[in-house]
């Protein structure tokens, strides 16, 4: 078999492509339930955090999914679900443009400034 | 020892042998379920009802010490008593068979336990109460898990709602020894159907599902009088332990 696979970045998964229906001769993917990502408030007024992804039928199916994998040992309090291909991600091949032209200003850190004494509360 | 103490403590074995055998019943998935997440969903519950199980088998060692002066422990109530010795449930130690029949035993018995629970926590007995509240929540949680389940299957493609019925064909006769109390139970147990059966129809009806009329109801668990297939549970979870007594690690 010969089967050229292509591999998507989060953000690039076109319609329908999600259930990897690009790879062919695979009847174990062809059903396979979508993919989500799964977010996490470990307690009270943090944000919710990405803590990983997981396979579910619909987004009922995937938080008790991910209570039951992510949760288990008191992780968080609270989780969101999204299906992972309504994720829009940078591309790592713009990484150069997108981030390294930062490298070199530091002035763009408060902490750059001396602030004068007569200043307070910054 | 007097027969109050004598049926508390047999209640309280049978308790913890129905939770025991259906935890290692369902520890068989480990690896084997359909898919990674359900996997962890079913051995999550069954790490649950592991735990009820060594609630119930600590309480009932340190009676039983109490009352007949022996030195039983969680260990040798489950790995050195003799299958006539077992009380749990028969629907606990049916063969998993496919994945319909495994969580619709798993619907039925945690809709029962849930009620069961219920009850214990009302009871004047402390040690049960608290460890009813502790596994209510646990069980809360399988409840629905596993009425998802039966409605996503009963609700689903025609192979799927297929498989749930034979699985309801399978169950259901196990279903009637929940409400036909043992000598030694300590709850009305009988009064629990109406409110069981309820739940069961509103689950099923979702589920494009029915709940047959008239089957002939099998019975003996309760009394230790079981299916063939208990022998084979006990001989795989009790053999290290005969052949290697004390044995840990």
């Amino acid at each position: 078999m010969n089967t050229a696979i292509k591999k998507y970045y989060y953000g690039d998964i076109p319609d329908g492509a999600a259930d990897n229906s690009n790879i062919k001769n695979n009847t174990a993917t062809e059903n396979a339930w979508p993919l989500w990502e799964v977010f996490i408030r470990s307690k009270q007024g943090l944000d919710h955090k990405h803590a990983g992804s997981l396979h579910a039928a619909d987004a009922q199916m995937a938080i008790e999914n991910a209570r039951d994998v992510y949760t288990r040992r008191q992780e968080g309090i609270s989780l969101w679900v999204v299906e992972s291909k309504y994720i829009h991600a940078s591309n790592p091949d713009d990484a150069e443009m997108f981030y390294e032209p930062a490298s070199d200003k530091v002035y763009r850190h408060p902490t750059f400034y001396d602030l004068p004494e007569e200043l307070k509360h910054m | 020892m007097n027969k109050l103490s004598n049926y508390q403590i047999n209640y309280i074995l049978s308790l913890a042998d129905s939770t025991l055998i259906l935890g290692q019943r369902n520890g068989e998935w480990c690896a084997h379920g359909p898919i990674l997440e359900q996997d962890i969903a079913i051995t999550n519950i069954t790490l649950d009802l592991i735990g009820q199980a060594r609630n119930f088998y600590q309480y009932a060692a340190t009676l039983i010490n109490e009352v007949e002066h022996k030195n039983e422990t969680e260990d040798s109530l489950a790995y050195l008593r003799n299958e006539r010795d077992f009380k749990n449930l028969l629907i606990s130690e049916l063969p998993n068979g496919d994945w319909a029949q495994t969580i619709l035993r798993q619907f039925f018995f945690s809709s029962f336990m849930l009620l069961v629970f219920e009850e214990l926590e009302k009871a004047n007995d402390e040690q049960m109460a608290a460890i009813a509240t502790k596994s209510i929540k646990e069980i809360n949680y399988h409840v629905k898990w596993s009425s998802e389940w039966v409605i996503r299957l009963g609700d689903g493609t025609e192979e799927s709602h297929n498989r749930m019925k034979n699985a309801i064909e399978a169950l259901w006769m196990y279903t009637g020894e929940f409400f036909i109390p043992a000598d030694y139970e300590m709850i009305d147990v009988a009064s629990l159907k109406e409110k069981w059966l309820e739940k069961i129809k509103a689950v099923f009806e979702e589920a494009t599902l029915s709940v047959p009329e008239n089957t002939f109801m099998q019975t003996g668990g309760k009394n230790g009088i079981h299916t063939e297939h208990l022998g084979y549970i006990l001989a795989e979870m009790q053999s290290l332990q005969r052949t290697y007594p004390g044995a840990e690690w």
